[in-house]
């Protein structure tokens, strides 16, 4: 049976890896081959590197940290940020990332999701969102979320979007809660519930992990596939081989 | 031991080639008839589709080549179903050197297309290339096709039912799932194909 995936997120930016709170007064938290090395020996699953200042900044990622971390990895790493074209993406994953994620410049311009569909198949292709509860009680997407200044809020429903990026290729969806991230109160069980209903490819949770109660929820009441965090598991508050403890313990299916 | 990693223009030709050198070996990429002959052990490694995939080794020369080989092979993912006889994926004929027809995955509830995590090997049977697996072996598989389970079968895995997770064929073998993306237990896989 597929397991249930825990997924390390870690934030890069100038060649660190930092965390920031609600995304804003980002902090180093350590080197990026380090960190990678460190999660895989720990157990974790995947690991998704966001290059959180390509995309507002305009720039492509840095080829030269993917190709270190593929060199030293063993488990799947996918590559975000800043990624606008076939030709930017066609470079991380001959570097060795595994998939590349699109948030951003796939709601600049939708397209591109198909392109990288065309190009790599499906199975490469992760669309992020960021998503955030708005007034009217409807989520919708946020756009440049890696600099307060520049982020965005859309006129696109979160649930559109998630409809749409399926249908032009993406083959799994990071759903990034916003209104939770950072501030390790458990993921947006309620947003990820109604999302897991439109969402037909792998789910993963992101944005509010704090305890490890929190992952089972988001298995066990959402059916996402795969839960990602990063502060808990950085700072050490949560140390991956006790969460998969616990979670074979509750009758999650995880890899040990 | 020279080995060569065949140059079919998947994504995941460089980290098959990182996952060798972590084995101490350095595999030689290429699409070259004489090297690939020439090679101690072949591997075929592949993301994508299965249309472009033959296309490409038609364009390169390379099917009646992979043919002819008499070597230990192995075909990773794509590069496993390009062994076979036939994939559905776009109605393709492919090598034909594992009798198999490669099928889609069926969306089920709860069973999201592609297949993409780790899922546990089982069912093994007794052959070099499984030495040392355990019954608490996981492997990391990203695919929407999948091999059928016949006598070809080494092992399997579970996704809705049972499919092929290792095959051989004589002298050509295949992963279904990524070794190099697979930890301690793809290392292992990778050793002992390169010890066969």
């Amino acid at each position: 049976m597929l397991s249930r995936r825990i997924i390390p997120c870690l934030d890069v930016r100038e060649g660190k890896v930092v965390k920031g709170v609600r995304f804003r007064d980002h902090v180093v938290m350590g080197e990026i081959v380090d960190l990678a090395l460190r999660y895989r020996d720990e157990g974790a699953d995947e690991l998704v590197f966001y290059d959180i200042t390509a995309s507002p900044e305009g720039r492509g990622v840095d080829r030269g940290w993917v190709e270190r971390v593929a060199s030293v990895i063993d488990i799947p790493f996918c590559v975000a940020g800043g990624i606008r074209s076939v030709e930017e993406a066609r470079a991380v994953l001959y570097a060795g990332a595994d998939k590349i994620s699109v948030n951003s410049p796939a709601l600049e311009r939708p397209g591109l999701i198909d392109e990288l569909a065309e190009a790599f198949g499906v199975q490469c292709v992760v669309v992020g969102i960021d998503s955030l509860r708005d007034a009217d009680g409807e989520w919708r997407v946020r756009q440049y979320t890696g600099d307060p200044s520049r982020t965005q809020a859309l006129a696109r429903r979160t649930l559109d979007w998630i409809i749409e990026a399926q249908h032009r290729g993406a083959g799994e969806i990071v759903l990034n809660c916003m209104g939770s991230d950072g501030v390790r109160r458990g993921y947006d069980l309620e947003q990820l519930g109604v999302a897991r209903a439109v969402c037909q490819v792998p789910l993963i949770a992101s944005g509010g992990a704090g305890a490890p109660e929190h992952f089972h929820a988001a298995f066990a009441e959402a059916d996402v596939d795969g839960a990602l965090a990063a502060s808990v598991f950085h700072s050490g508050a949560i140390a991956i081989p006790e969460l998969k403890r616990y979670l074979r313990g509750q009758g999650d299916v995880v890899r040990p | 031991m020279a080995v060569v990693l065949v140059d079919s223009g998947g994504t995941n030709i460089g980290s098959v080639r990182y996952a060798l050198q972590r084995l101490g070996v350095d595999a030689a990429l290429t699409s070259d008839a004489a090297a690939i002959r020439a090679a101690d052990k072949v591997i075929l490694p592949g993301v994508g589709a299965a249309g472009p995939g033959m296309a490409r080794l038609r364009e390169l020369e390379l099917v009646e080549v992979i043919r002819a080989l008499t070597q230990p092979v192995l075909g990773v993912c794509l590069g496993m179903q390009l062994l076979c006889a036939h994939s559905e994926e776009a109605d393709t004929a492919c090598l034909g050197l594992v009798p198999a027809t490669v099928r889609r995955f069926t969306e089920a509830p709860g069973l999201r297309v592609p297949h993409m995590g780790w899922n546990r090997l089982q069912g093994r049977r007794e052959h070099p290339l499984l030495a040392g697996l355990g019954e608490d072996d996981w492997a990391y598989f990203v695919h929407s096709y999948a091999v059928p389970v016949g006598d070809y079968t080494l092992a399997t895995c579970d996704f809705g039912g049972p499919f092929s997770a290792v095959v051989a064929a004589g002298n050509f073998h295949g992963m279904q799932f990524h070794p190099e993306r697979s930890a301690s237990t793809g290392a292992k896989l990778l050793k002992n194909f390169l010890a066969l």
